[in-house]
């Protein structure tokens, strides 16, 4: 099932994770198998932000010389990154597998994570000016608490709460997606796509990478690849309704706009609320209302519709 | 129970006497037939005893619970406050009942219920009042998609704008929409009326068996086996006064909707009996 959830505050920045972990954890009961945040804080524009782990979390209960190896994978991270010329500015170890690191860089950002991800083990969640991107196995409220996410200020946020259909309960093919390896596109999704070995056959051999099985993925890429293409994230998106093949709602995020797209058969659930200064999008009303108590105006959006909102 | 018989308001708006055009049959009951009106078991409720409860801090099924108590104490006006889009509230209600909720629902609000008048005053989310079998749902502002699913009876009304699939299954009684209604409405229709003041999206009436859509604003397109037909005086009155109960109208009147019935000869279905389809179905 799945829930997917979004908000946007329009020329101001706000608690957004805190406003983002009521609106999850009020989803809870679409998917408790692991929740996900994408959220924008205040762009650095000459630095780059990256969430990254080294391990699965399972790993840390199975693996016999885990620790060791995720200090290894670690130092090999920070020694490729330093070999391309990549300056570490500031790091935080997150979680034992989960590091966040402020760098400066001005070389070729798809051959960074590539190498970077090369390391056995390695995965970027995301890289950004402004995205922060955090998922784990478990609610809203535990992921929000384990990553500190209560009180992080910034614009816009996007998040999703999973019940694992079509892969593994893991941190990999847990939900949002970066689109690697563009800074600050970020995308959730609920429904299943049914084109989706053919599409990411095509955006293979265009020399984008996947890093799970999830349909989901799919999107991120494919709309990553479009904007690299020079197409606008509006534009994208509508040619992603009838080139995309199923059922899905998804919303996307970059470092100044959210979107959402609903395919032709509107079978997948979208509730709306706009006012002049904020947005608020949701599988369901519920989620809306953990943030706005009071009684609000509220619609579903239609089959084929696409809107986008700036920050 | 008020008693019914021939003074009742609906033989004055002449609803028990038309004949509509079409292959659509309306059975109405007779006021003989009052006895078979309620449930075994359904409680005497007076519709002067009132009360309102705030729900704010209950969950669905503390708050369904509490109106099946409060039935039972005799309370036949509830006012449910703060319901805060909750899932699942107002269903099973097989009881004459005064119902108000003052916020907006979430999905499958007012489900299988078979005889409350209820008048919510905010949203609701998907699937509002499926599987109704009477009474009255009115909604102030927009609904979700499969509004209506699969209902029998009664009269459910969104005044804003619904979502996709708006009364798919549709088996009986009237849904009245004030606004627009997206994709595949009327999915496999087989009986009921659809009154839709504002535009309808894609397929609409797509494979449906029976029954008639009325549509006041523009249809994207028609589903298989929808077709348009012959709107009469009849109906036009008809539709003019069913409107005019829950003060909405046709953007460009009655006379100027668009009336859409099913094209395709089904032939086992057709060859039944009007009380034999009612079994089929």
């Amino acid at each position: 099932m799945c829930g997917i959830a979004g908000l946007i505050h329009k020329g101001k920045s706000a608690n957004i994770g805190g406003e983002l972990t009521a609106m999850l954890q009020s989803l809870k009961h679409r998917g408790p198998d692991s929740s996900g945040f994408a959220l924008y804080g205040n762009p650095m524009a000459d630095k780059h932000v990256m969430r990254f782990k080294v391990a699965e979390q399972e790993d840390i209960k199975k693996g016999f010389d885990i620790v060791r190896q995720m200090k290894e994978r670690k130092a090999t991270v920070d020694n490729r990154m330093k070999e391309l010329g990549a300056r570490i500015e500031s790091e935080e170890q997150v979680t034992e597998y989960a590091h966040r690191y402020v760098f400066s860089f001005d070389g070729d950002l798809k051959r960074l994570a590539d190498y970077i991800e090369d390391v056995d083990g390695a995965e970027i969640l995301s890289i950004g000016h402004a995205l922060e991107l955090i998922k784990d196995l478990g609610d809203a409220n535990r992921v929000s608490k384990q990553y500190g996410l209560d009180d992080f200020q910034g614009t816009h946020a996007i998040g999703h709460t999973r019940m694992a259909t079509e892969s593994d309960v893991d941190i990999r093919s847990a939900h949002p997606y970066w689109a690697y390896p563009f800074n600050d596109v970020s995308v959730v999704h609920n429904g299943q796509l049914t084109n989706y070995w053919g599409k990411r056959r095509a955006l293979e051999r265009r020399g984008h990478r996947f890093m799970s099985n999830c349909d989901s993925e799919l999107i991120a890429v494919y709309l990553a690849d479009a904007i690299d293409r020079g197409e606008e994230l509006e534009e994208a998106m509508q040619q992603s309704i009838h080139e995309l093949d199923g059922v899905f709602t998804y919303v996307v995020a970059t470092g100044d706009k959210l979107g959402m797209a609903k395919d032709v058969m509107a079978a997948k659930p979208m509730v709306l609320y706009e006012s002049d200064d904020f947005v608020a999008l949701a599988s369901e009303e519920v989620a809306i209302r953990s943030i706005f108590p009071h009684e609000i105006d509220t619609y579903d959006p239609y089959e084929g519709e696409v809107k986008v909102w700036q920050s | 129970m008020a008693e019914l018989d021939r003074d009742h308001a609906s033989y004055e708006m002449g609803m028990h006497t038309e004949q509509l055009a079409g292959r659509t049959q309306q059975v109405f009951f007779l006021p003989e037939e009052e006895e078979n009106f309620t449930y075994p078991g359904a409680f005497d409720v007076d519709f002067n005893k009132r009360i309102e409860i705030d729900v704010a801090n209950m969950d669905s099924k503390a708050i369904n619970l509490k109106i099946r108590d409060l039935m039972r104490e005799g309370y036949g006006t509830i006012v449910v406050k703060n319901p805060g889009a909750k899932h699942s509230i107002g269903v099973g209600i097989l009881n004459r009942l005064q119902l108000y909720f003052e916020g907006s629902l979430g999905y499958f609000g007012v489900g299988l219920i078979d005889g409350p008048n209820v008048r919510i005053s905010g949203r609701v989310g998907w699937s509002c009042a499926e599987n109704m079998m009477s009474g009255t749902v009115v909604i102030e502002k927009n609904a979700g998609s499969t509004f209506g699913a699969a209902i029998r009876g009664g009269d459910l009304v969104c005044k804003g704008d619904v979502g996709s699939r708006t009364g798919i299954d549709m088996k009986g009684g009237t849904i009245i929409v004030g606004g627009r209604t997206g994709a595949f409405s009327g999915f496999m229709m087989q009986r009921g009326r659809m009154i839709i003041c504002g535009d309808a999206g894609k397929n609409l009436g797509d494979s449906m068996y029976d029954g008639i859509i009325y549509v006041g604003g523009k249809i994207a397109d028609l589903g298989v086996d929808a077709v348009e037909a012959e709107m009469t005086d009849l109906e036009a009155a008809w539709l003019k006064r069913k409107l005019a109960m829950y003060d909405l109208d046709a953007p460009d009147g009655v006379e100027n909707m668009t009336k859409i019935v099913s094209g395709k000869q089904l032939w086992n279905y057709d060859n039944l009996e009007p009380t034999e389809k009612k079994l089929v179905l």
